[in-house]
């Protein structure tokens, strides 16, 4: 296991806020996450997961806060500006083009081409090959059938070997378990712990409380669009997180001192 | 856990190349089979029912008469491809021929060589085609409403154009030719040698390709039958056209097109967009494509196609009237696609859709005709056959989407 707490924060949110309209979706919303780390994203639905997650893969822009990567204030205006920080996000809808085959949705939008714009194909192979084979994804048949063709857990590999297949640095995964059954839920969250031992830096969101214990180093609790606790995985309870995604920080309340979580 | 052997060996992976066949058809992936099929069936029919229909002067009508719904339906397969559709293409095309007739008319001050009038004329088909597909892909209107507005809107154009004239008699050679000129039997047989040439070396190089870098050439055996099949194809017509009055410039037209927009369709990163949007526009958009830019190119070739397609059909009446672009033309040409196997929901189809399926229109509407049966037939048997081709279109998107599940 490594010691993530010693490192600085690969990705640093300070005081995120988002609206849509008059719908305050994201207010003052701290989170960070290490290189080797896997940190989990809780939070009812509606916390504002999913649009803190969007406001980081470039897709809302942010009203106001401040997003750090790499100890730089940075902007990100579209998807391809995060793509380049190497921020890759895995959709819980996993965004694959079923009429297209395992090899043209790992390079979906980053085609290698040469001067003619022509595909280069054999290229794409090798390295779509490669990359499944270093992530030990062995179940698929082949490469080059559609992907409609294969099972959930099959696309979940793939959207995630395409997350990481760009030398990306921080990962973040949408609820990858939520149509998975026991066998492949397994498989993927090995996959996720691989992810981090290489270094990268992994936010996973989740409502699976048993999931995210197996994996995720620390929690970050969201609360009707607040950050509003951040647990370290072996110092806390599921109890602990349960309440506080529920009713707040629970800690307060009911007064269990022996994890005071740090405030955020 | 059931240990009855059949049901082991059933549900055994399928591997090699038979297992790939039998894992399309699961997947929905029929190919061009379908209409090949249909194709032979049509043709073994007639030739039984006809006595005159098996004939080189036959054959040489049937591909004059399917050539500009052939060009126009190329572009349609671009439009399908992307999940929209364009109803404004037959008219225009008859702008097309309207540019083409006006550029080239004597004595009226603006008489320009053929080849730049035709190409001035593609031109503005592709401007109104990429300017229809901004509504789409920019503010997002319906293509259907889009292209209904321009049906309208380039019909009256067309009317008003020509409307003291009534019809505009195309008297410059080049245009002419594009629909009416065949080439000697030598030329044909040195077109045919490039083309086969083309074909081979793009083959070649893609198999040496996958060599240099390592990966597995699937199925040379196919590769192999797939060359030989083209090869074979092209001497017939060469053949039967020699017997004839020679291989026309359409079917030259028509090949060249298929082979560039192909080659656009499947070995570049746009055409890879295009799929790409149709499969999963949200997808697409998320991966950093531009999908609204990719749906203004989409339109600006379809817009581009049936103004090539509507020069050819001007050239072939030696004339453009107020008809222009009416009749059966825009049905023929997306049944062309549809029937050919591309599908209407998008990301599904090639380029050569459209050929087979202009194909066996062309090859019915001759048919039924050396039979003396009226339009009347004529329509109702494409009319059941383009109802046949979505519904099988339909189940196989079902079947595909259950695949995988």
């Amino acid at each position: 296991m490594t010691t993530p707490s010693e490192s600085t924060p690969l990705l640093e949110l300070r005081g995120i806020s988002k609206s849509f309209g008059s719908v305050q979706a994201l207010t003052d919303v701290d989170f960070e996450v290490r290189p080797g780390e896997v940190m989990a994203l809780v939070g009812d639905n509606g916390a504002g997961k999913s649009t803190l997650i969007k406001c980081v893969a470039g897709i809302h822009a942010w009203d106001s806060g401040e997003l750090v990567f790499d100890g730089h204030s940075v902007n990100i205006h579209g998807p391809k500006d995060a793509a380049k920080l190497g921020i890759e996000v895995v959709y819980q809808d996993l965004a694959l083009c079923d009429n297209l085959d395992v090899v043209q949705n790992m390079y979906l939008g980053r085609e290698e081409r040469d001067w003619l714009q022509r595909l280069k194909e054999p290229v794409m192979e090798a390295k779509t090959a490669e990359t499944m084979k270093g992530l030990a994804v062995t179940t698929i048949k082949s490469i080059r059938q559609p992907v409609a063709t294969l099972s959930g857990g099959q696309r979940q590999s793939v959207a995630v070997a395409r997350a990481v297949m760009w030398n990306s640095r921080l990962v973040i995964l949408d609820e990858p378990t939520a149509a998975l059954g026991v066998s492949q839920t397994e498989q993927v969250l090995e996959l996720v712990r691989r992810l981090a031992d290489q270094g990268l830096a992994v936010v996973l969101i989740s409502h699976n409380l048993h999931d995210i214990f197996a994996v995720a180093d620390r929690i970050t609790v969201l609360r009707l669009g607040r950050s509003i606790a951040v647990y370290e995985r072996d110092q806390t309870t599921q109890q602990e997180v349960v309440e506080a995604i529920t009713a707040g920080i629970a800690t307060k309340v009911s007064g269990i001192p022996s994890t005071p979580p740090e405030q955020a | 856990m059931s240990t009855d052997p059949t049901a082991a060996a059933a549900a055994e992976v399928p591997s090699g190349f038979f297992g790939r066949v039998v894992d399309n058809i699961r997947g929905g992936n029929l190919g061009s089979w379908p209409v090949l099929i249909g194709l032979a069936v049509i043709v073994v029919f007639f030739s039984f029912k006809a006595d005159n229909f098996l004939s080189p002067g036959n054959f040489s009508n049937i591909i004059t008469q399917m050539a500009g719904v052939t060009l126009l339906a190329y572009g349609v397969v671009f439009v399908l491809l992307i999940g929209e559709i364009d109803l404004s293409i037959s008219y225009i095309s008859g702008i097309a021929g309207v540019v083409v007739a006006q550029l080239t008319l004597p004595d009226s001050g603006h008489q320009l060589p053929g080849l730049v009038a035709i190409l001035l004329a593609v031109g503005a088909c592709a401007l109104i085609g990429a300017f229809q597909g901004s509504f789409v892909a920019f503010i997002g209107v319906p293509a259907f409403v889009v292209t209904l507005a321009g049906y309208q809107i380039w019909q009256g154009a067309i009317q008003k154009a020509i409307e003291k004239e009534g019809v505009i008699v195309i008297q410059d050679e080049t245009v002419n030719n594009t629909a009416n000129y065949f080439f000697s039997s030598t030329s044909g047989w040195i077109i045919a040698a490039i083309v086969c040439g083309v074909y081979a070396a793009s083959v070649i190089s893609g198999v040496l390709s996958h060599r240099r870098h390592g990966v597995p050439v699937r199925d040379p055996l196919l590769i192999v039958a797939k060359l030989v099949v083209v090869v074979a194809v092209t001497i017939l017509v060469v053949i039967i056209s020699n017997k004839d009055r020679g291989v026309p410039f359409v079917l030259l037209l028509m090949v060249a097109a298929l082979l560039v927009l192909t080659f656009l369709a499947k070995r570049t990163t746009f055409g890879r967009h295009v799929y790409a949007v149709g499969g999963n526009a949200e997808a697409a958009r998320r991966a950093g494509i531009n999908v609204a830019r990719v749906r203004v190119l989409v339109f600006m070739i379809s817009g581009a196609m049936a103004g090539l397609g509507g020069v050819v059909l001007a050239a072939r009446l030696n004339s453009v009237d107020l008809n222009a672009g009416g009749g059966t033309l825009l049905i023929d040409a997306i049944a062309a696609a549809v029937i050919g196997g591309t599908s209407l929901f998008g990301g599904r189809g090639e380029v050569r859709d459209a050929l087979f399926g202009a194909l066996v229109i062309a090859t019915i509407a001759n048919g039924l005709n050396t039979l003396n049966l009226t339009q009347g037939v004529i329509f109702i048997t494409t009319g059941g056959i383009l109802l046949f081709a979505v519904t099988l279109d339909t189940i196989l998107r079902r079947r595909q989407r259950a695949a995988g599940r």
